[in-house]
């Protein structure tokens, strides 16, 4: 029962978070939305009047591309992640909770390092003369280098790496949900191994492989600091288009748009992650 | 004569080197109401999920009708399982759910829509098909998860504790319409209860089991006045145990001494010499409470007294200190018939109505833990 005298400690709550959300997510939120609309000013970055000259820019053929091959390195890579994760994330379930707890513990770890000295530790491990083609070479399976830095697969194997663990842990916790009984009642009810994982596993998971997607695939288009460490000049994400546009172009207004564009795509991905758990229900995954 | 539909010959099965069942030997009759009773652990969810195919047995054989199902996996097994908490799918519609195995034998769709409406109609949810399952009360999963399982008309139904989670008065109507249900479609009922009164009030046959070996097999009516040993009385209702010795043998009765009464008694099945001890054990609702006065009986006094709508329960304590319950039904002649707490009576039976069994090496009598659950 809410008594009065919790009610100040009540109120303080009610307006951190508001003020948190106000002040830190909607305003910033807005101001982008702002200059997202207005016009190119190389003194003060952005002026007057108002147009949709950013957002028309987008659909220009240079950087349509750049947009399209930046949404196919972050669907590969988030096609990777599920393809490791999701059989990951089901054997993680299967085992003892003491293992289950020390296994992600170790998916963690990695997190207490810089993602930026990661990443370039991948550089020396794919570099021509790194440590893999050393390796190889070392061991006569190839004569000369194999040419891994600066190439496509090396930007999707960099955000790979990143982002695995963001794929693996709503998964797992969908597994984790995912009560035996229910398959063995499909068994029960004549279903084989490969019927119950259509009709019953795949659906009933499906709330984590959205998640995962949401996790992995937007952060996949906007880290720019993995092409620019791995990927070269031509494989770049939407992540460097809009740094570029901040940082080198001083093109405000494009940079703003391209920025909403990806969190409209956010927007609609967790969406489509709140339809698929309300088609299970609330009682779904308890 | 019965005809044996499934047969288990011999079933062992360890967990971590614990044996859970051992050597167990049962057959199921075609179209009876067979109950698996005992306590938490005593192996009666192994047993049935072995007749699933959940689990394997480490040695033993499972037939059905002759034909060897030992190694059959459970989607080919003609039997299918009601489970403790239902397990509906939740992602799917109640029609979907009761569908599912239809759909996995590849039904056409009109007869799938056909047989999943009789199903439904039969536990009355045929206005509920559209409704998913967290939109339903408990009751309503309930009979949709049978509604479920008996639409594929399996030989044989396995229901595992399936009334444990419902209220009393809910399970109360249940057992009324899963015994309905069980005449009208003729499938054997393999039900597995923790709950005496339930398996009593349902079954055809019980089988009272312990540490994974079978205590009694019988009809309820024998488990409960026949009971094979200390365990089955003390597990199936309230049981006193009177301490008995025998004094002399004769054609089929013996005089025994019970708190130095000498009784004589229905000879029992089991081989008594002279001076044996014996177990005298007589249901709450065979004692008779007489006035102290009386010259039959054992002399004590009442200790507890609980007015149970239509008997009256009481607690009497003998003079040694043993505890007896005793249960009377209202005298239609004197509907104030009451005790006062410390009221000096005596107890006594009816020479007849008493079960003798003999004495077991590793069975304590009292044993508060064993006699609940």
């Amino acid at each position: 029962m809410p008594s009065i005298t919790r009610q100040p400690f009540r109120t303080a709550v009610l307006v951190l978070v508001w003020g948190w959300l106000l002040f830190l997510v909607l305003a910033p939120n807005l101001l982008v939305v702002g200059a997202s609309v207005m016009t190119r000013d190389p003194g003060t970055f952005i002026s007057l009047p108002l147009n949709l000259d950013a957002y028309r820019q987008l659909f220009d053929a240079l950087y349509l591309e750049v947009f399209l091959h930046s949404l196919y390195m972050a669907a590969m890579t988030t096609l990777v992640c599920l393809l490791i994760g999701y059989p990951f994330a089901w054997a993680l379930s299967k085992l003892g909770k003491q293992r289950q707890l020390l296994l992600i513990f170790f998916l963690i770890v990695p997190f207490w390092t810089n993602s930026l000295v990661r990443t370039y530790a991948l550089k020396m491990l794919l570099a021509t003369n790194g440590l893999i083609n050393s390796a190889l070479m070392g061991l006569g399976w190839i004569d000369e280098p194999v040419q891994m830095l600066y190439t496509e697969g090396a930007v999707i194997i960099g955000l790979v790496y990143l982002l695995l663990p963001f794929m693996i842990l709503p998964l797992y916790s969908v597994f984790d949900d995912l009560r035996q009984e229910l398959l063995l009642a499909s068994h029960d009810l004549g279903a084989g191994r490969f019927a119950t994982f259509i009709h019953v596993i795949v659906p009933l998971t499906l709330p984590g492989v959205l998640a995962g997607v949401m996790l992995v695939l937007l952060p996949a288009m906007g880290l720019f600091f993995v092409p620019d460490i791995l990927g070269g000049s031509r494989n770049l994400l939407v992540g460097n288009v809009i740094k570029n546009q901040f940082l080198d172009a001083r093109n405000w207004p494009f940079g703003a748009a391209a920025s909403i564009v990806l969190t409209i795509t956010m927007a609609i991905l967790m969406l489509a992650h709140r339809v698929s758990k309300q088609r299970i229900g609330e009682e779904g995954t308890g | 004569m019965k005809k044996t539909l499934l047969s288990l010959s011999n079933l062992t099965k360890q967990f971590d080197g614990k044996t859970v069942l051992d050597s167990l030997n049962l057959d199921i009759y075609d179209g009876e109401f067979i109950t698996l009773l005992g306590p938490s652990g005593c192996g009666k969810t192994t047993l049935l999920r072995l007749m699933a195919g959940f689990e394997h047995p480490d040695a033993g054989a499972i037939t059905l009708s002759g034909d060897d199902l030992t190694g059959t996996p459970p989607e080919h097994r003609p039997l299918n399982t009601v489970f403790q908490h239902y397990a509906l799918f939740p992602h799917m519609s109640v029609f979907d759910n009761v569908a599912y195995g239809l759909k996995m034998e590849k039904r056409p769709k009109e007869e799938i829509r056909e047989r999943v409406g009789e199903a439904l109609a039969m536990v009355q949810l045929q206005d509920y098909m559209r409704r998913k399952p967290h939109q339903l009360s408990g009751g309503q999963q309930q009979r949709v998860a049978i509604a479920r399982a008996v639409v594929k008309r399996p030989r044989l139904l396995l229901l595992d504790e399936p009334l444990s989670a419902l209220d009393y008065k809910l399970r109360r109507t249940m057992q009324v319409e899963l015994k309905r249900l069980q005449r009208e479609l003729g499938i054997t009922f393999v039900f597995v209860t923790h709950d005496q009164e339930e398996a009593l009030s349902m079954s055809d046959r019980v089988v009272v089991l312990k540490d994974g070996v079978v205590q009694q097999l019988g009809t309820p009516r024998e488990v409960y006045e026949r009971p094979a040993n200390l365990f089955t009385a003390r597990f199936v209702g309230e049981t006193n145990f009177f301490p008995g010795e025998v004094e002399s043998i004769h054609d089929g009765s013996i005089t025994v001494d019970v708190f130095g009464l000498k009784r004589t008694l229905r000879r029992p099945d089991f081989p008594v010499q002279q001076g044996q001890p014996l177990h005298v054990l007589l249901r709450p609702e065979d004692i008779r409470v007489l006035d102290p006065a009386d010259e039959q009986g054992v002399a004590g006094k009442i200790v507890e007294r609980n007015y149970k709508g239509s008997t009256l329960d009481s607690v009497i304590h003998l003079e040694d200190g043993t505890e007896v319950l005793a249960s009377e039904f209202f005298d239609e002649d004197d509907p104030a018939f009451d005790y006062r707490l410390g009221e000096p009576v005596k107890v006594s039976w009816v020479d007849g109505w008493e079960w003798l069994l003999p004495e077991e090496a590793d069975e304590p009598v009292h044993e508060d833990a064993l006699t609940d659950a």
